[in-house]
């Protein structure tokens, strides 16, 4: 269970959380939406750890543990996994290394014995071909080159392999077409099970029509401001974020 | 050419009688043409002395310390134990030959893989069974008029190594100069290797030296070598330097292509307190071809300095010059790549780039790309960078439980690969990857 209590975080001496409170059970897929700088990604940031977002109050209980105590690769080893909006490229660092590393760090974390080169490619295998990924795409540098759809199918494929128990994902849908979205949704929704939590962060109700939220949350000045079924974000497609005091159009 | 590109203006003439003392009664000369250098060496560098930051050419590297050094020349090191000796072979053995203390060890050498038509063989052998090819090229290309150190190298001139690779011999096996440091406490040790090599008309080789130390003894190497390629000849020349941080390693190499040559040369810097590679690759001939590169990976307090001159002398030469830095700690670096493009040199390419990686607030790069270009139908180009590991790679690689310290080796790793892809032969190259590796493994 994921605990989120009265988080306050600045960026560059700038408040952007005010006091989020969230609490995700095991296997629950939780829906963050709000209008531009509403401090969505700040939250995803601060979740997995990034220098810069200072946590000025509150705390993050996960799993029993203080989450905001912990380095980033040590969320990530506990199970913590962030989508990133935009992927990074890496030039001169190929997409198997990177994956095969990212594995073996975390099976060693967890005292488990760390895959050798055959169990690792098998591993692969069976993970690309869900996702529809070549083979070439592993061998290039991690997302050099990459496509907007490549990148986000790459995330879901790090997903897949690394088995997280808590998944955010950031602004999942941003460049992509309607295509590319609906494959990286069925990758995601494929990783859906009762042990898995996740945080589907989203500008826009169109990716939740692919990854169905058990629960809809709307922040806005950093704060929570509304919580709901998944009703809350067709409402929210009707109506804008207007009634949080937010008007888009200006 | 005559026209010199560099002069001794800003040496120190009092640095000289420390270098210079130690060297009375080591006159048993082989060869008038040794004795002759050598005197010319001693009382060139007499007159200047080491050079300073005063001379344009050393402003980024300071020889101060070597200064105070107190400097003997290498003793004997005929009997000296090896551990062990580093090869880019995988298995087998191949043409070796071995320095300990720049004395040649024949004990240690083999010319086992070289095909009939070509000469490798130490300095006082060529001297004594080949005075005419040593007469002919010792001098030609490295002027010690022109250089201080070349002037120091001549002045205690003993030991090196001669190759000659005969018209059209192509030789398959890397040729190694292994040259193993050892010296004594209390004194810098210092040794003058040279060599002399000679490619004749379609020849081709692979030379790879390796520098190492054995002992956290202090030494000075001061390396001079000239290379002569003839017409439409190859060499492939890779160099490794791994010597204790301790020491002072000083290089020089002059290397004239003729028409159609081929002169590639990699240099990996990895140790060493003070190092200064000096390329100097003159395209002589038409259509010749030269490619310098390098990797340097320096921290603590090391300072490494790669300095190049390209000449290009005749029309239609093509230079590729590319090398990578990671300097961590209170390291310096500084890279000096000089293009000179002259007046008959026209439908030259050529191509420059230096980039470091800055690991630390402390850590200095001085870089100074020069073209001196004097002819109208050329295509040159130059680029400097330097940058920090990129912050957002480094998160993206924590964020899927990569330890920061692996991450960051990760990032450095990438970096320096495709530097080493510069490399042509691939066990060579592979060979090289494990000195950065090992490098990187022990930073953490």
């Amino acid at each position: 269970m994921i605990e989120i209590k009265n988080l306050h975080a600045k960026v560059d001496g700038k408040d952007i959380l005010k006091g989020v409170d969230l609490t995700i059970r095991p296997g629950e897929v939780h829906a963050i939406m709000g209008p531009n700088g509403a401090g969505k990604s700040t939250l995803s940031y601060v979740l997995a750890g990034r220098d810069g977002y200072e946590v000025t109050d509150g705390s993050v209980t996960y799993y029993g543990k203080d989450l905001l105590a912990m380095e980033p690769e040590e969320r990530a080893a506990e199970g913590v996994f962030l989508a990133f909006q935009y992927p990074v490229e890496i030039p001169g660092v190929a997409n198997t290394t990177f994956l095969k590393t990212a594995i073996n760090a975390t099976r060693k974390h967890r005292g488990e014995k760390e895959l050798d080169a055959m169990q690792f490619l098998k591993l692969l295998r069976e993970k690309t071909k869900a996702l529809g990924m070549s083979d070439e795409m592993l061998k290039r540098a991690v997302n050099v080159g990459f496509s907007g759809g490549e990148k986000k199918r790459n995330e879901t494929l790090q997903m897949a392999v690394l088995e997280p128990k808590f998944a955010i994902l950031d602004e999942t849908d941003s460049g992509l077409d309607i295509d590319a979205l609906k494959i990286v949704a069925e990758g995601v929704n494929a990783l859906r099970s009762p042990e898995r939590s996740m945080l589907v962060i989203t500008h826009y109700q169109r990716l939740l029509d692919y990854i169905v939220p058990d629960y809809v949350h709307v922040l806005a000045a950093g704060r929570v401001v509304k919580s709901g079924g998944k009703d809350l974000a067709l409402e929210l497609e009707k109506n804008g974020y207007r009634d949080f005091g937010v008007d888009e159009a200006a | 050419m005559t026209t010199s590109l560099y002069s001794t203006r800003g040496a120190d003439p009092t640095t000289a009688p420390a270098f210079l003392a130690p060297l009375e009664g080591r006159d048993a000369a082989i060869l008038p043409v040794v004795a002759d250098l050598r005197a010319r060496g001693r009382a060139r560098f007499a007159a200047v002395g080491l050079p300073t930051v005063k001379n344009e050419a050393w402003r980024y590297t300071n020889l101060r310390e070597l200064a105070k050094q107190s400097i003997a020349p290498a003793g004997d090191s005929a009997a000296t134990p090896v551990d062990r000796l580093p090869t880019v072979r995988s298995a087998g053995a191949g043409p070796r030959l071995v320095f300990v203390d720049g004395r040649f060890r024949a004990d240690l050498s083999t010319l086992q893989g070289l095909p009939t038509g070509v000469l490798l063989t130490d300095f006082a052998s060529a001297c004594r069974d080949h005075g005419d090819l040593v007469a002919a090229h010792l001098g030609r290309l490295a002027s010690a008029d022109d250089r201080p150190l070349v002037a120091l190298n001549s002045a205690d001139l003993t030991d090196g190594v001669v190759l000659r690779v005969g018209a059209g011999v192509a030789v398959a096996e890397p040729i190694e100069l292994v040259y193993v440091t050892v010296g004594r406490e209390g004194v810098t040790a210092s040794s003058h290797p040279r060599a002399l090599i000679l490619l004749e008309t379609g020849a081709r080789a692979v030379l790879v030296e390796h520098h190492i130390s054995q002992g956290g003894a202090a030494v000075l190497s001061n390396h001079v070598a000239e290379i002569t390629i003839g017409e439409g000849a190859t060499l492939h020349h890779c160099k490794v330097q791994r010597e204790n941080d301790a020491s002072f390693h000083l290089s020089h190499i002059a290397a004239s292509v003729a028409t159609g040559g081929v002169y590639d040369n990699f240099i990996l810097t990895l140790g060493a307190r003070l190092s200064r590679n000096e390329v100097v690759s003159a395209l002589d001939g038409r259509d010749a071809r030269t490619h310098v590169s390098g990797g340097y990976m320096v921290r603590g307090h090391q300072h490494a300095d790669i300095s190049t001159v390209i000449d290009h002398a005749q029309p239609n030469g093509t230079s590729r010059e590319v090398y990578k830095g990671v300097i961590d700690d209170h390291a310096r670096a500084a890279f000096q790549g000089k293009i000179i493009v002259r007046p008959q040199a026209q439908k030259t390419d050529g191509h420059q780039l230096n980039r470091a990686l800055l690991l630390s607030d402390n850590a200095e790069i001085d870089a100074k790309p020069e073209l001196q270009i004097f002819a109208d139908d050329v295509k040159c180009s130059h680029g400097c960078t330097a940058g920090e590991l990129d912050d957002n790679a480094l998160f993206y690689l924590r964020a899927r439980g990569i330890d920061k310290e692996t991450a960051r080796g990760l990032l450095i790793g990438a970096f320096l690969a495709d530097v080493l892809d510069e490399i042509a032969e691939a066990p060579i190259r592979d060979a090289f990857q494990d000195y950065v590796a090992g490098w990187l493994e022990e930073q953490r």
